[in-house]
Order: structure tokens, then sequence, then C-alpha cells
């Protein structure tokens, strides 16, 4: 973890209610697909945890949802302004495990994090599979993006107006996979838990408080006693997770 | 002996500032970031007698200038708490430590007290009578002062540490509940724990924690932790740690003046990680702005 002032380079709509950021600047640590970053924002108290999409040397590329006031605010801070940013937040997916054929799996605001570890994935020469998930086509981001990382793509959405119509689960059929990746709401990942087989990753979300481990928040139950969402996660291993609940 | 140090039951501290319980765990998250060791002290996260699991979640909300909490005492146990996490905190944090207890019964308290206090790096028992967040227990102990005595009662009878008695805001005379601890043997006040509060979100119609009521922290409640430790020092005359949205220097000179002889810092630990480095760091120059020439001269100076 490290504790940053990066400038927003971007900040623009992909949809009505999804933005793209783009925070500019220097920073020492290596990063993870998969981890997360917190932003202060000015007269909030609380920090924001949102997912790590993209990202190079000087620029942290995040992707979120407006769902209250704090996201409201942020998608009205225009570039040119900074921001206090806690970075390298939580374990990330890890990409060892994956075996050769892994299937990202994202429904909606889950979905930028799977870009990152998509392009790691790739660059490991793996063979990957994307199926995303959304309500209706007019919420439908970055399908281009991952098609040009070259990740073979299905694409669902629940009322049928683009792609496969219906959710996540029913673009399993006939996809060969070694591992499964996924982030999304967690109907979706309990649904993808009844509907497949394979080992798997998947990240969690939980309102947080500290988000780097500290004030025990963020705790949930698992197999292996209570863990941090924020810090023994974001990432857990399928058969850590009590799934009946 | 320092111009920022202070004396708290008789141990000596190099500043008074004390990362409060519940918001600092074992110390871990904080030691990969800054040497502990800059700290005065600090207060581990609140030990039981038998492992928690804390409540489901969610378990924080957030307000104007503070947050709500509504952890319950997610802890290992006193036995794990002993057997794991003080020989950790041994590895990066060399001073005394305070130890946080919590309880369900007076034995609890008694059994959990006993066993921290015969271990050597633990300078200090604050013994919690004032957790909101738990359904028996917990704050029902520090609301009454009948209560709170039998509590430091139980506690004075097996500890050789001295011991903090945790006051909880939620009553309406807490000068009556400090009195009680004092007179049943307490040797130091720390407050305020958190202050009962709810938040309802209008989407679902429900409060948004899951426990449905939690404690609020952060610099909300800051002036009810002045006014609560100010009348505090005049009913009693043991030491008191002051406690209550701190986030700066001046917070920390401010509850000083009301009367409080060490400052614990919470929630904005959570906000920022090197909250309490800061304000050590900022405390001298704050010093010479106010003409303080000793912290340990300005205890109770606003009365």
């Amino acid at each position: 973890m490290e504790q940053l002032r990066l400038v927003i380079a971007e900040n623009s709509a992909l949809t009505p209610w999804v933005y793209r950021l783009v925070l500019e600047g220097e920073r020492k640590e290596t990063l993870r697909p998969g981890q997360f970053v917190e932003l202060a924002l000015p007269g909030r108290f609380l920090r924001r945890p949102i997912s790590l999409c993209d990202w190079d040397a000087n620029h942290l590329t995040l992707i979120y949802k407006v769902v209250g006031q704090g996201t409201d605010q942020l998608s009205r801070m225009r570039p040119g302004h900074s921001l206090d940013v806690l970075a390298g937040l939580g374990n990330g997916y890890d990409t060892a495990c994956t075996g050769a054929h892994p299937l990202l799996v994202g429904g909606g605001v889950g979905i930028p994090p799977l870009y990152g570890l998509c392009k790691q994935l790739i660059s490991e020469n793996k063979e990957v599979t994307v199926i995303l998930g959304f309500n209706t086509k007019d919420e439908i981001f970055y399908v281009n993006e991952f098609e040009a990382l070259g990740a073979r793509l299905r694409l669902t959405t629940a009322d049928g107006s683009a792609g496969q119509k219906g959710f996540v689960t029913d673009a399993l059929a006939g996809i060969e996979a070694s591992h499964l990746c996924a982030c999304g709401p967690m109907p979706m990942l309990r649904a993808l838990n009844r509907a497949t087989d394979l080992p798997g990753q998947f990240s969690l979300e939980e309102r947080m408080g500290c988000g780097f481990g500290a004030c025990m928040g963020c705790s949930i139950p698992t197999r292996e006693g209570q863990k941090r969402v924020c810090k023994d996660g974001p990432v857990f291993r399928r058969e850590v997770l009590l799934w009946e609940n | 002996m320092g111009k920022l140090s202070v004396n708290l039951c008789g141990i000596e501290l190099d500043n008074p500032i004390i990362p409060a319980s519940g918001v600092f765990g074992y110390g871990r998250e904080f030691a990969a970031l800054y040497d502990l060791d800059i700290l005065g002290s600090f207060s581990f996260k609140g030990t039981t007698l038998h492992p928690r699991e804390g409540n489901p979640t969610p378990r924080i909300a957030e307000c104007p200038a503070g947050m709500l909490n509504a952890v319950g005492l997610q802890n290992p146990g006193v036995a794990a708490v002993i057997a794991r996490e003080l020989p950790e905190i041994a590895k990066i944090f060399h001073k005394p430590v305070m130890a946080n207890v919590s309880g369900f019964s007076l034995e609890e308290y008694a059994e959990t007290c006993a066993a921290l206090d015969a271990q050597d790096q633990v300078g200090w028992l604050e013994v919690n009578i004032s957790c909101p967040n738990v359904h028996q227990g917990g704050m029902s102990f520090g609301t009454e002062p009948e209560s709170a005595a039998a509590v430091v009662k139980a506690v004075k009878a097996v500890a050789k540490k001295p011991v903090l008695v945790k006051l909880t805001p939620n009553v309406t005379d807490i000068a009556a509940v400090a009195k009680a601890a004092e007179d049943a043997g307490a040797d130091g006040l720390s407050l305020i724990n958190t202050v009962l509060a709810m938040r309802i979100d209008p989407r679902t119609r429900r409060p948004v924690l899951a426990n449905g009521t939690g404690g609020l922290s952060g610099p909300a409640v800051l002036p009810i932790a002045v006014r609560m430790v100010y009348q505090v020092y005049e009913a009693v005359s043991i030491p008191i740690v002051g406690m209550g949205g701190v986030s700066c220097a001046r917070d920390v000179i401010e509850l000083m003046l009301a009367g409080a002889t060490a400052v614990e810092v919470g929630a904005a630990n959570l906000t920022d990680p090197f909250v309490c480095p800061k304000i050590i760091k900022e405390l001298p120059k704050i010093m010479e702005e106010y003409r303080i020439e000793s912290l340990a001269e300005i205890i109770g100076g606003a009365h």
C-alpha cells in the first residue's frame, strides 16, 4: 500500500452512470489485477474503494458507477484536480493457478478489474475467454477493449437488447476452461457457483471502513474463519467461501 | 522528561498519542507504514474471553464528518491473543501496550483481565464497559454507576497493572459513572466510546447497518468528547485518557485542556493511516503557537 497524490487526466462517461477515471502521477509499488484503490473526496469522511481496471508506469485507470453522493461528486470532478489515493490495496487475482484456458466472467460494474486481469493473462500467453453481462445495451462498456486485447468474448444482456439474451450463466455452454475468475454482484457469483464446477477465484464487494485491514469493518464468515474483504480479499478462492449464505 | 511526555498511571509516555482500540488491529497494518515506537502507546483490538465473529455486514456507514461502525467486538479470544498476537506485537512495538478488554459478565471481565495482566508487555488494562454494538453486556455495564463499579471491583481484585475504565457517552450523567468507577478503585478513565447512532437507506427503507444501530465516531463527536472530559475532570481526581473525533494536534491540545492526560486517536486512522505520526510531528509547532512549554502542564488547563 502507498499513499499517492494523483492528478485527474480523464474523467469521462462511458454510459449514463459509468465513468472512466484516469489518474496520473508517480508511484513506487507494483500493482496486481484485482486490487483496488481508495480515493479521498473533499468533504467525505470515508474513502471510496474502487477497483483497478488498468495501469501503466504513471497512470491508473479506474471505472466506477455513480451509486451515491460520493461517486456522484467524483463524477463531477474535472481533469487537473488532484486526489489523495491509497493504492495497492487487497490481494488481487492469482494468475499462477489459472491454467492455459482461463474463463473470466464479469457483471456490470464488476467488469473493470477483469480487464487488467485479462491483459495480464494474455501477456502470459494464455487463451482467455470472457463473458460480460449487462442489463441492457445502453449499459454496455469495454466490450471493444476486451476484444482488442485478444480475448474470446461472449456478451449477454438480461433483456436481449445486445448479445445473447439472459444472464452470464446462460453463456457458459460449450466453453472448455481450466479456471474461472469472476467479479460482479453476489447473485451473479452465486449463480456461477451453481452453474459450473470449475476451480475459481471470486472477487467480493463490501462496505469498508479503512480498506487496509485495520478496522474489521468488512469481515465476512468463510470456511477458514472471519476474513477481511479488504485485506484477505477482495479475491477469494471458491472453496473458501460459504455459498449457502 | 521531554516536552511532549506525560505520565499515565505511573508509566511515562514519550507523547500522549495512543491509537484507539478497534481502529488499529494489533498494529501490523500500520507497522508496514511507519515505526510504531514513535507512538505513546497503542490500544489493541478489544479482547473477550471467548472468540467472537462479530456482527454481519454491512458494519460500516458514513455521515457528515464521521462514520458509524457495528463491528461487534470481533476478536479471536484472549487465549489466542496471548498466544499469537502479543508475540507479534512484541516484534513491532517496544513499549508498554494497552490491553482493551470487554466482557459479558463480571467473571468474564475478571478472567480476561487476569490473563492479560500477567503479560509483561501490557502496561494498562483498558476495561471497556461501553461497547454499543453487542446485545448483552458491553454498554449495559457502563450506563449505571452501580454496574460500572461492580466491573471495576471484579477487575481490580485480579489486576496488578493500572486499570483504565472506558466510559460510554450514551448516559445522562457521565460524571456519576466516572465517580462510581473511581470510588470502586479505577486507576484512570478513558472516554468517550462511540455515540449510539443509526442511518437509514431511503432505497431499501431499512437501516444501513445489519446491526441496525452503530457507534458514531469521527470529527462529529469531538465537541461531545471535550464536554464530557471537562465534566469528568471536575468530578474525579484520577487521570483521564480523552478521545473522540481527534484528527489533528489542535484537537489533542483541546482535549488536554479539558482534562485529558493522554489522547487516543480513533476513526482518523482509518481515513489517513499516517494521522498519528502527523499529529506527533505537528505537536511541537502547535505548542509553540500557543506558548506551551510542556504538554503535561496544560492538563485540565481550561478549568
